[in-house]
């Protein structure tokens, strides 16, 4: 059994011997899970923790809270510790009131006598405990669901015109021939060298002209074209064989429907790639809304987590739980589309 | 973000089967809908001027939302007050370009007069020279570690890949978390015999972090497109290489780095040209500060236009204009190198 357990673990591909750069390689490895892993973990594990955990100096690892328990003849229920009495015993005793170096405890089985001992002689009595109301608080005292709300809705209807206007444009430059043909691939490839981070302001004065500002609309629209997408999708559209098309303009189909029932259902994979990285996109995106949108209604969740985390500075379990919530999608969408997107991106080089 | 300049093959065509069975219900009502208008249209101006309206949505949003805002941009760097809309703009000619470049010496951001710029300057070709080199450098390593005969590849690559999808307020949030005074770091430095350190304090630490954050999130991308290009090198060279006896160190300076050259340099500008535009992670990790120590030239221009209490558009374009001008350069040599490395 443990001959086959080692064989299992020590073996390497090929059936050669273990040589030192096999250990550095998984050492390297190793420490990189912990990087990349312990903070996302770390993460988690302090977003269901009490404010008062959260305060802890060295930080416990797991979601801890004092266990307390309810005494006969005390209206609150009282903090729980573990002391250790003067001739070397253990006990587990309730506090009851703390002066100064003494704490009068009192034994919860015997809720009668009081027994004072020394603070320094207690530590406290503690259990697993996760601090749900993070999550469930921000529902009812901030418009968390509406960001929520907000972030789902640039992302859906961002996607899809994406999809539609991209796929559009790429089937015009992958299956004709039209003067101006050049021209517009020239034009598509120069938006490439104008990120939105330079014309923030000029952007911001078309949206105001078109009346859009401080709404979701503001933030949907001046990405929906994107050059790496009609790339992406063109260069798949070109793989697509021409007699295909031939054949369907025989049938006398129309230029639309040759594109929309024969073009757009052969692209899937390309759709698909370019639905993955839409949707992260529009998930992620922070420079732009942060300039656009102003009012607090139609925040999407990063400007609210940065909004937050300058006002609920002492209220870090608040913000850790929401930070959660945002990461969560996308670690959905990653655990479930890992290949999809890795093939995707190694085939384009774009992100 | 870029690169869709190479000609090698689209992704494999997959579980396109399924997901078209589902959608072909709405896609007939969507048809119906749509191509009586579109058959017209196509009647109207003839088959062969079809692929203009095809174009006609995606340069409608080009044209309205990047070239018209260039334009803007322009006249916004040469026109002066605080309006939004150009007519409201009195024209000053290159007065803002002058404030931006009016300095006793470029070296000392203290002598200029828009000493905020300089010093947006001087952060980002700092954190761009040091994440240039840890980027370049962790990515590569770990492609080659991830190109070896190892166990559970998938995953070891998927570990170091997922942070590139997070947001990037998650990221910053997440390491301000364990960088905080009680943080975690702290707690394991004091645990170790160590003193408390005050990160974000200390102008040097806040600059190391912004750096090692954006390599710590980023860097899964370009390890990928390495490992791409890594496992395009033909396996019978290393064959022959091993059949000579050449020294592992040999193999990687004579093999592996001139066949992974094109890619190398493909991640190198593409990191120029992310890192000249650095915001997102740095601006929430640590607000520009402390004082301007991490504060880069987007967050200038950003501040500059939007967040100061004078929206200043004139001299945010001008420094929009001359950050673009560098952009344009960088742009153009990844295209040129991309161009090259497909052919």
């Amino acid at each position: 059994m443990t001959g086959k357990l080692r064989r299992l673990l020590l073996a390497r591909r090929g059936g050669a011997s273990w040589h030192w750069t096999d250990v550095a390689s998984y050492a390297y490895l190793a420490l990189g899970v912990l990087l990349m892993f312990g903070p996302v973990l770390w993460l988690a594990l302090s977003s269901f923790k009490t404010p008062a955990a959260l305060l802890e100096f060295p930080p416990s690892l797991l979601p801890m809270a004092q266990s307390e328990v309810s005494v006969p003849g005390y209206p609150q229920p009282l903090p729980l510790f573990q002391v250790t009495m003067e001739d070397g015993s253990v006990r587990e005793l309730a506090q009851v009131r703390r002066v100064g170096i003494v704490a009068q405890m009192v034994d919860p089985a015997a809720p009668g006598q009081t027994i004072r001992v020394p603070a320094d002689r207690r530590t406290p009595v503690r259990h697993m405990a996760l601090a749900v109301e993070n999550y469930t608080d921000p529902l009812t005292q901030f418009d968390f669901l509406r960001f929520l709300r907000n972030s789902l809705v640039v992302t859906v209807v961002a996607t899809i015109i994406t999809l539609i206007i991209n796929s559009m444009a790429a089937y015009a430059l992958s299956v004709y021939e039209f003067r101006g043909k050049s021209v517009a691939m020239l034009g598509v490839i120069g938006t490439l060298m104008i990120p939105i981070t330079i014309i923030l302001a000029p952007v911001y004065l078309v949206v105001t002209k078109l009346g859009f500002v401080d709404s979701l609309w503001a933030v949907i629209l001046p990405g929906a074209a994107t050059p790496t997408g009609v790339f992406l999708l063109r260069q798949y559209m070109l793989t697509i064989p021409r007699d295909l098309i031939e054949a369907a303009r025989m049938d006398k189909a129309s230029e639309w429907r040759i594109y929309a029932r024969i073009v757009m259902p052969l692209s899937m994979p390309a759709l698909a790639v370019l639905a993955i990285f839409s949707v992260m996109w529009r998930w992620n995106e922070f420079l732009w809304p942060l300039a656009v949108l102003t009012k607090t209604e139609v925040h999407t969740l990063p400007i609210a987590l940065n909004a937050f985390q300058g006002e609920l500075q002492t209220q870090w379990h608040y913000l850790l739980a929401m930070t959660v919530v945002t990461l969560l999608p996308v670690a959905l969408v990653f655990a479930f589309l890992q290949r999809f997107i890795t093939s995707g991106i190694a085939n384009t080089g774009m992100k | 973000m870029t690169d869709t300049m190479r000609t090698h093959g689209a992704p494999a065509r997959g579980p396109s089967a399924a997901a078209a069975a589902v959608t072909t219900g709405s896609a007939n009502a969507l048809m119906r809908l749509t191509d009586p208008p579109m058959r017209a249209v196509q009647r109207l101006i003839g088959a062969a001027r079809m692929p203009y309206i095809f174009l006609l949505p995606n340069l409608l949003f080009f044209g309205l939302f990047v070239f018209l805002p260039i334009g803007i941009n322009i006249v916004f760097s040469v026109t002066g007050g605080t309006g939004l809309f150009p007519s409201e703009r009195p024209y000053v000619g290159a007065e803002h370009y002058a404030r931006l470049l009016d300095c006793g010496s470029y070296l000392e951001a203290g002598s200029c007069r828009e000493d905020l710029f300089w010093r947006g300057v001087g952060n980002t070709l700092t954190f761009t020279v040091f994440q240039m080199v840890a980027m370049v450098l962790f990515s590569l390593i770990t492609a080659l570690v991830l190109n070896r005969p190892i166990r559970g590849r998938g995953f070891f690559r998927a570990v170091y890949f997922f942070p590139v999808l997070l947001s990037p307020v998650v990221v910053a949030l997440i390491w301000k978390w364990i960088l905080q005074r009680d943080g975690l770091l702290n707690a394991v430095l004091t645990t170790a015999g160590g003193e408390k350190i005050l990160f974000f304090v200390d102008p040097g630490w806040a600059m190391f972090w912004a750096v090692f954050v954006s390599v710590w999130a980023h860097m899964g991308f370009y390890t990928l497109i390495l490992l791409a290009g890594l496992q395009a090198i033909p396996r019978d060279v290393y064959e022959a290489a091993e059949m000579d006896g050449t020294r592992p160190w040999r193999v990687f300076h004579r093999i592996t780095l001139p066949l992974l050259w094109p890619n190398l340099l493909v991640v190198l500008v593409l990191v120029l040209i992310r890192s000249v535009q650095v915001f997102d992670e740095v601006f929430v990790l640590t607000g520009g500060g402390p004082g301007t120590a991490t504060m880069m030239v987007v967050q200038y221009i950003y501040t500059t236009a939007f967040a100061n209490q004078v929206q200043n558009f004139g001299l945010a374009g001008a420094a929009s204009v001359l950050l673009g001008a560098v952009l344009f350069v960088l742009t153009l040599i990844q295209l040129f190198l991309t161009r090259r490395r497909a052919s």
